[in-house]
């Protein structure tokens, strides 16, 4: 016990010595976490579509005057021809193109209907889908304005009607961020923590030092402690800057569920992937080799641990990689707590399977860990 | 190897061999050094020196042979060794990024001790650095570092001291210096076993052995290293030594020839005197100047270069 107190205030000299890595340790995850959820959006804004209107009637100018209107759009030019739009479209200079024909007015009222024609670049998959689904809404809503207008309600019996009553839970202004704060949260901890107590475990490697431990009596799991323990700490102080100053001030974001759970599954989560960090770098010998073996797990987990998409929307073989990622359960967590409100019933699975991580990572750490070089 | 001496042995080495990959480090190494005996290992790079050194601190396993340390085995009580010896390695491995104190500290707390504790066996070594003690180890020159890692390994008071090319790129000065500590250590009855590439240290210890490729080449006291040297040893210089080498070369009565500093190192196959005015006769004829020629006593490094050929 003694030694590691020994060992844990050379652990903090060194890391509050070091002028780079308070700043890094304190400053990227704010930064972050104020400029990405602002800047990641699902929601579609500004695509350019480029109207071809052959009628130039009210009617299609009312149609289009709407479609501004929306906010998703933005009209960039009228063309006369539909391959003149076809080729703005292909000059990247349009997202889609809407074209109304030539008796649209005329159509509406004499036969009751008429039609559009609507092509989307779909090179971006998502704002195609999503500008298609926009412009079809808006058009829908448009026709049945016009249907108003046209016929007096008084004069007909009211068509059957169902009408939708949504009710949003857990984030009911279904605002993006609340979804993706807790998610970021959960990524910069994982960042700080993973590559901060690798780089600085492999440290020892790189200037010898630890042929200085190794000749010592100090043991394998005193120095391991050693090393683990100052960044559990400060995963523990960087995500509690994250939650309760920029969550909370900044995006208002107050957590639902019990603060104790959420503690107590962060310093779970922190043993598990802090030995993830100390495992890669039983394996490397210089600070370089970890930032690349670590970048490679990193990219995979993050990427496929359901923060930006859905684990359950991806194929089969990818949806089981997703479940090996320690990062996957945490960010499920952190968002079924902060947001749901979710407690330890809820939450058997996402425990044992951290707490299986957590042992695996570390005792292979250990094992791998030579004190005989 | 074994001498008929009653006197305990502090490092025992029995036929150690290690193997990497290709390349045989050690092949079956075979010394002794005594209690309180300050042993040097001579050779040049890469003649094993820092493996052997490695087996004996119990960093590395040994693929044939075996060793002990003060009496204990380096494999199965390696960490009772681990307690009584003082390993410096050869790079400079103690914390950049602490102070001087902090390293000193440090180190002590891991065995248990305090500096205070143990400040008479370093204070001759400390006092020198005490005034950069606020400095970080890092920033240190190169002698005060080393001065500083022998005091690290010195801090839990060790019975044996393995030091690992200690010298090695550190000034003149520092390095006399050192020398002279590592003297006053040996008065306090620590056994060393020191590692260098430089002969000229070589007759300071009680000891040395002479490694090169794995293999021990002899085991003596330098004295005697110089003394077993059977053939006369001459030292040839004239005006132009460039031009020296390759004629002197030429000559069959010359054994084996050298350049050594200002002068060329030369060994005669059979009778000195007739060979060497022979060489003179030759030298003159080939128009060399200023030619200067007598026996002398022969160094640790002809010594070696002998053994080695």
């Amino acid at each position: 016990m003694r030694v590691i107190l020994f060992l844990l205030r050379k652990e903090f000299v060194q890391i509050f010595r070091n002028r780079m890595f308070l700043p890094m340790i304190f400053a990227m995850p704010l930064v972050q976490l104020l400029v990405l959820p602002l800047a990641a959006n699902y929601e579609m804004k500004n695509i350019v579509a480029v109207v071809v209107d052959h009628d130039r009637s009210m009617v299609s100018q009312q149609l289009v005057e709407k479609i501004a209107a929306s906010g998703y759009f933005r009209i960039h030019a009228y063309p006369t021809s539909f391959d003149e739009a076809f080729s703005l479209i292909e000059g990247d200079r349009g997202d889609l193109i809407l074209e109304i024909p030539k008796d649209f007015e005329s159509r509406l009222i004499e036969r009751g209907g008429s039609s559009v024609f609507i092509a989307v670049n779909a090179i971006n998959g998502i704002k195609a889908s999503l500008g298609g689904a926009y412009l079809r809404q808006i058009l829908t809503s448009f026709s049945s304005e016009l249907r108003e207008r046209q016929m007096p309600v008084a004069a007909f019996p009211p068509l059957p009607l169902i009408r939708l009553k949504t009710s949003v839970r857990f984030n009911p202004i279904m605002s993006y961020r609340h979804f993706m704060v807790p998610g970021f949260l959960v990524l910069l901890v994982t960042i700080i923590s993973t590559y901060m107590c690798g780089l600085h475990a492999v440290k020892e490697k790189e200037n010898g030092s630890i042929e200085q431990i190794n000749v010592s009596p100090v043991k394998k799991y005193q120095f391991i402690l050693g090393k683990l323990i100052p960044f559990w700490i400060l995963g523990v102080v960087v995500f509690s800057l994250g939650l309760f100053v920029v969550a909370r001030w900044v995006y208002g974001i107050l957590p639902v569920g019990s603060l104790l759970l959420l503690y107590a599954y962060l310093l779970l989560y922190l043993v598990a992937m802090l030995g993830l960090g100390l495992l890669v770098s039983t394996y490397c010998h210089t600070q370089q080799q970890v930032m690349f073996t670590m970048f490679f797990f990193m990219m995979i987990f993050i990427l496929m641990s359901g923060l930006f998409t859905p684990i359950e929307s991806m194929p089969r073989w990818a949806y089981l990689i997703a479940c090996c990622s320690p990062i996957t359960y945490f960010t499920e967590v952190a968002r079924m707590v902060i947001l749901k409100g979710s407690d330890f019933s809820h939450l058997h699975i996402h425990i044992g399977m951290m707490s299986f991580f957590a042992l695996l990572f570390n005792s292979w750490a250990v094992i791998n860990y030579k004190k005989t070089l | 190897m074994i001498e008929n001496d009653k006197t305990p042995w502090d490092i025992n080495c029995r036929c150690v061999s290690k193997r990497y990959g290709s390349v045989q480090a050690l092949s079956s190494v075979s010394f002794s050094v005594r209690k309180g005996e300050l042993f040097g290992l001579i050779g040049p790079d890469g003649a094993g020196k820092t493996t052997l050194f490695r087996i004996l601190s119990t960093l590395m396993l040994a693929d044939e042979g075996s060793a002990e340390v003060n009496g204990l085995h380096v494999v199965k009580d390696y960490v009772e060794i681990r307690k009584r010896i003082g390993y410096m390695p050869g790079r400079f491995s103690l914390y950049q990024d602490l102070s001087v104190e902090e390293n000193l500290n440090f180190f002590a707390a891991l065995f248990a001790t305090t500096v205070e504790e143990n400040y008479d066996l370093i204070r001759d070594i400390y006092v020198q650095i005490e005034p950069f003690r606020k400095r970080r180890a890092g920033k240190l020159s190169g002698g005060m570092k080393q001065k500083l890692a022998l005091c690290c390994a010195l801090i839990h008071r060790p019975v044996v001291l393995l030091l690992d090319e200690p010298t090695t790129g550190v000034d003149v000065v520092s390095r006399r210096e050192f020398w002279d500590m590592l003297k006053r250590l040996k008065e306090q009855n620590i056994s060393i076993l020191v590692s260098t590439p430089y002969m000229d240290e070589a007759r300071l210890c009680d000891r040395i052995a002479l490694m090169q490729s794995g293999r021990i080449l002899s085991v003596e006291t330098p004295q005697h290293i110089i003394e077993k040297y059977s053939d006369k040893l001459y030292a040839l210089r004239t005006a132009d030594m460039a031009r020296l080498i390759c004629d002197v070369q030429q000559m069959d009565c010359v054994e084996s020839c050298f350049a050594f500093g200002e002068y060329l190192h030369l060994t005669f196959s059979d009778d000195d005197q007739a060979a060497c005015l022979v060489l003179l006769d030759y030298l003159k004829k080939k128009g060399h100047q200023d030619v200067v020629c007598h026996p002398i006593v022969p160094s640790i490094e002809d010594c070696f270069i002998k053994l080695m050929r």
